[in-house]
């Protein structure tokens, strides 16, 4: 817990570093017509690094040896992230519907162990009818691959 | 006069289609509240790009229909399968679930229905009546009023929120700086873009609620282990008449929870404390204080209550002021500017018919949701009887598309992944989302408000405190600010640390 939560607050103190960098490029003072765009951020970031370097004293002082996450529990957590990250990747090639789909046929098959047919069956019936539902009810276009454009969409 | 404005507002409401759009509404809200990892900020988000081609009237009924579903349905998964699907459920499973368990889970589920139900209107028709003076004071305020009241909003976080003041403060200040990233439109110059296209438009809001509350929270379940044990109910006529005959007993338990309720509700992130903190009146007041815990009615109704009028309460803040009262009602006002309307108190005066339409469609969608609730609970149960299997890709696979579909750009699907993972750090690390998700609403505006009275004094920060109303409002703030600081000197002074207890804010 203690590692994790000195490396956030370090992340956002660099991230806090950079934000100010670039107000100061764009100026923090005051123009003709009131303060210059980096001085709400500037100021922000300021309190930001503040704060980050309390949390690192008041996690110093203090004993927590739980970790921030055992092996066991990441398991899962990864399991969804990064068939998802897989997924949204394809959306840039297949489109939308037919990735979802595919990582729901994926996920369902891999971590649910149902058949084939079930796992297609399921996902199948998902894209139709988000497609029914987005693309032709509500006129809202979601990326589309191939197969669409295959189909006439 | 106010009665007036109700009635036309009902005739707006009960418009067969708009009736139609708050049914489906609260179906769909319980379904919603019903499933883990979406809640009701997450369903309003998704299905905001539906409501673009809709009257804004209906568009707003559709949406307020969805939260007031998924404050019921929240309230079917503590009682039976002893999760919260919300936070400010988390009380309810405390004597909803013993309930449940010793087979009276119908009449845990009717008294929880039935007192969301009086909580919800008794802060409706607070609004009713409070909403129009507000919005009348309101009209009157300057760039220094709104930015104090801001700073109000914020301060009640740190203040009030529990948990860490500083991690609340850290949260704060990542969401005005997100909200600061890209085109600052008075001045026309790019902000923390480093060069990259992709940046210039900023972050939309409604991603990073889809990202941090949704994707966040199923990662947040996935780690827990997904395992849905629920204990069964029957729900008849028969229950539900008997649990009503009994529930007037509790007539001072409901009173006290609307009221305090009402009161942390119309602050920001006030829902959650006002569940626990009703809950914990109850226990105190009883006759038998030994029985809460292990059953007891008076313990859902409690919560409950004060839940649902602090849900309520969170939305007078949001059309009077336009200032959301919780994420939920944040995603709603981001909503509102998309259809092309001006939060704030001129829309009282600019269109009446929305704002009315919208306070009548709360009488109505509340009546239409504790009917469907109660007649569908176990249709509503059955959906977390779904292999988790199918529903993990498939909660992912939605919020997919919602983050697509607010601004049809893949980077924001990218986007939605990162909030998702930063939500999930975060939430391992009590770092509370909500209030960085409202600065990342209400950065431009509390950017322009302090700009503008700024230019107002020639830069000097006094000026908040010189008008007299600003004043008052940052008097208050500042020692909502300044309130752990002198809570941890008070505990010194007195020689006693008290652990605090930090309930989980969404």
């Amino acid at each position: 817990m203690r590692a994790a939560d000195l490396t956030t607050a370090l992340i956002l103190i660099a991230g806090g570093a950079l934000v100010i960098w670039d107000s100061l490029r764009i100026g923090i003072g005051w123009s003709t017509d009131g303060p210059r765009s980096g001085f709400f951020p500037f100021w922000l970031a300021v309190l930001l690094i503040g704060a980050a370097l309390g949390i690192i004293a008041r996690t110093l002082s203090q004993k927590n040896g739980k970790p921030f996450v055992t092996r066991e529990q990441l398991r899962p957590v990864l399991d969804v992230l990064w068939p998802a990250t897989a997924c949204v990747l394809l959306m840039h090639w297949l489109g939308l519907y037919l990735s979802s789909a595919l990582y729901m046929a994926f996920y369902m098959r891999r971590f649910g162990h149902y058949s084939w047919l079930v796992a297609a069956g399921v996902s199948v019936v998902f894209a139709v009818s988000v497609f029914l539902i987005f693309e032709l009810w509500f006129l809202v276009p979601m990326p589309k691959g191939p197969v669409e454009a295959w189909m006439g969409y | 006069m106010g009665i007036e404005n109700l009635l036309f507002g009902f005739q707006v409401a009960l418009h067969p289609y708009n009736l139609l759009l708050a049914v489906i509404g609260v179906t769909l809200g319980t379904i919603i509240g019903v499933l883990p990892g979406l809640g009701g900020a997450n369903g309003v988000a998704i299905l905001l790009p539906l409501t673009f081609s809709m009257p804004p009237t209906s568009a707003i009924i559709l949406l307020t229909s969805l939260y007031w579903g998924a404050l019921f349905g929240g309230a079917i998964t503590s009682i039976l399968f002893n999760i919260p699907g919300e936070p400010w459920s988390v009380a309810t499973t405390f004597d909803g679930y013993p309930l449940a368990r010793q087979g009276r889970g119908g009449q845990a589920l009717t008294a929880a229905f039935s007192s969301s139900f009086v909580g919800a209107l008794f802060a409706v028709i607070l609004i009713t009546l409070f909403a129009p003076l507000l919005a009348e004071i309101a009209l009157k305020f300057g760039p220094p009023e709104f930015f104090a009241i801001q700073l109000l909003t914020f301060s009640s976080f740190i203040g009030l929120g529990g948990g860490s003041p500083l991690k609340s403060l850290v949260s704060i200040l990542i969401g005005f700086i997100l909200a600061a990233v890209g085109l600052d439109i008075v001045t026309g110059q790019l902000r923390m873009t480093f060069g990259l296209t992709d940046l210039m438009k900023g972050f939309d809001f409604i991603v990073a609620v889809i990202g941090l509350f949704g994707i966040g929270e199923i990662l947040l379940s996935m780690e827990e282990g997904l395992a849905f044990k629920g204990a069964s109910a029957r729900i008849n006529p028969r229950v539900v008449w008997e649990t009503w005959r009994e529930l007037p007993r509790y007539w001072r338990t409901f009173v006290r929870s609307c009221f305090i309720g009402f009161w942390m509700g119309f602050k920001p992130g006030g829902a959650t404390p006002a569940s626990f903190m009703s809950y914990a009146f109850a226990k105190r007041f009883s006759k038998h204080p030994e029985r809460f815990g292990k059953g007891e009615l008076e313990g859902v109704v409690a919560p409950e209550t004060a839940a649902h009028a602090a849900g309520g309460a969170s939305l007078l803040p949001m059309i009077t002021l336009g200032i959301p009262g919780s994420p939920t009602a944040a995603v709603m006002l981001g909503g509102l500017i998309i259809w092309g309307l001006q939060p704030g108190p001129m829309l009282f005066k600019e269109k009446p018919d929305f704002v009315w339409g919208l306070i009548a469609s709360m009488y109505t969608g509340n009546v239409i949701g504790v009917a469907m609730v109660l007649a569908f609970v176990p249709l509503f149960a059955a959906i977390l009887r779904v292999p988790f299997a199918i529903l993990t890709p498939l909660i992912v696979a939605v919020c997919a598309l919602g983050a697509y579909s607010v601004n049809s750009r893949m980077i924001d699907v990218w986007y939605m992944l990162i909030f998702g993972v930063i939500g999930y750090v975060f939430k391992k690390l009590d770092y509370p989302l909500a209030p960085l998700v409202l600065a990342l609403v209400l950065g431009d505006l509390a950017e322009n408000a302090l700009r503008q009275s700024l230019i107002m004094s020639h830069g000097s920060l006094l000026i908040l405190l010189e008008r007299p109303i600003s004043g008052a409002i940052t008097a208050v703030a500042l020692f909502f600010f300044a309130l752990p600081i002198i809570t941890s000197w008070w505990r010194r002074f007195r020689g006693v640390s008290l652990p605090t207890a930090s309930p989980r804010e969404t």
